[in-house]
């Protein structure tokens, strides 16, 4: 019987090493608690990715909390207007670190076909956001690929968000923005 | 489709009731639009609330039309029904922004309290004071905003932000193809 070198565990691989924040992230992603913001059409198309034909729970982003202290992402879903925004701030403040914001949907990423004296011209000129869903209203397979987005985003940058990059944003979009 | 041989009903029983009253009418798949003077606007929206011919019992419609450039600027357009008789009925009225009764007109919320948020939003929208009124003040829009928007002299990129907007650091320019600084251009207003 010869001298054991190495423990009989990693050589069953039983653990395996890695860095804590990575794991940390990996747990992020995958336990989004949300808060449906809701204003406009875009809430419906939400509602429809939320409910069980596409079945968000399948990404961990499973419950809608309706209050923002206990909520992780904040989805913006519809237009906001000028009367609207101290409110949605207000609600961003009230979130506990970290977190994180999508602006769904065209109205909230950039203020849509609404140029007036009403609409906020983009979400992000009230509040920082990290993922940008387009269409008008974006389909169920648009909110999951940015929600899968947001987690790779998440994975890669940890939990301090707020930076508005996509890490699905085209090679050229990303070297525009470099310039 | 015969030719219109005589006033129809309606514009003529406000004709009957108040001579001169009705500037312009018009008739249009039925249903009867009547022009009327200002100083006769609430006497004729009484007759046509309470004459027993008439009967508008119910207000459908209260908003405005801003003519920029023409005397008046304004028309108030109101649209009435009544549901025990049937019929509907389009008035107009016109009103100026010179002299010292610019941009107001009486109130018919006492005759129809549907018209109180009417009025309000018409006053939020374009500024026309309805005297009378128990509670004219902003409908839609928020207290701090100077102006009202639908007005054709409304600057139309003009915001009026309540929290303090986050500078946008970069906008790609789709026209141009580049990415420009806002703040450097100056492109628009916001």
């Amino acid at each position: 019987m010869g001298v054991k070198t190495k423990a009989p565990a990693i050589e069953q691989g039983a653990f395996f090493t890695t860095r804590l924040d990575a794991v940390l992230n990996w747990a992020r992603k995958y336990s989004l608690f949300q808060y449906p913001f809701a204003t406009a059409c875009c809430g419906m198309e939400f509602m429809a990715t939320a409910a069980s034909h596409y079945d968000q729970a399948r990404f961990g982003a499973e419950i809608p909390r309706f209050s923002p202290r206990q909520s992780d992402v904040l989805w913006v879903a519809g237009t906001i207007n000028h009367k609207m925004a101290p409110i949605v701030k207000r609600v961003h403040e009230q979130m506990a670190h970290p977190k994180w914001v999508i602006a769904f949907g065209a109205c909230a990423s950039s203020g849509g076909f609404y140029q007036n004296y009403a609409v906020v011209q983009g979400l992000d000129r009230v509040i920082p956001v990290d993922v940008y869903i387009g269409g008008c209203p974006p389909r169920p397979e648009a909110v999951l690929d940015g929600l899968i987005a947001l987690q790779d985003l998440i994975q890669t940058r940890g939990p301090t968000g707020h930076t508005g990059i996509n890490p699905r944003q085209t090679k050229e979009v990303l070297l525009l923005s470099r310039q | 489709m015969t030719a219109p041989a005589e006033t129809p009903p309606i514009t003529a029983r406000v004709e009957e009731k108040f001579p001169g009253a009705v500037t312009a009418s018009h008739q249009q798949f039925g249903d009867e639009t009547i022009t009327v003077a200002k100083d006769q606007y609430l006497a004729v929206m009484t007759l046509l609330r309470n004459d027993p011919t008439l009967k508008f019992n119910l207000m459908v419609d209260l908003s405005a039309v801003d003519f920029l450039g023409q005397s008046p600027r304004f028309q108030v357009v109101v649209h009435l029904k009544s549901l025990s008789l049937g019929h509907r009925l389009r008035v107009k009225v016109g009103v100026g922004e010179d002299g010292p009764e610019a941009c107001t007109l009486p109130t018919i919320s006492k005759l129809w309290v549907a018209a109180d948020w009417y009025e309000r939003e018409c006053f939020d929208m374009y500024g026309i004071r309805f005297q009378g009124h128990p509670n004219l003040k902003r409908l839609l829009l928020y207290e701090s905003f100077v102006g009202h928007p639908l007005r054709k002299d409304y600057d139309i990129h003009l915001q009026q932000p309540r929290v303090e907007l986050r500078p946008v650091r970069e906008r790609y320019d789709y026209q141009n193809r580049n990415l420009t600084d806002p703040s450097e251009t100056e492109r628009r207003p916001l």
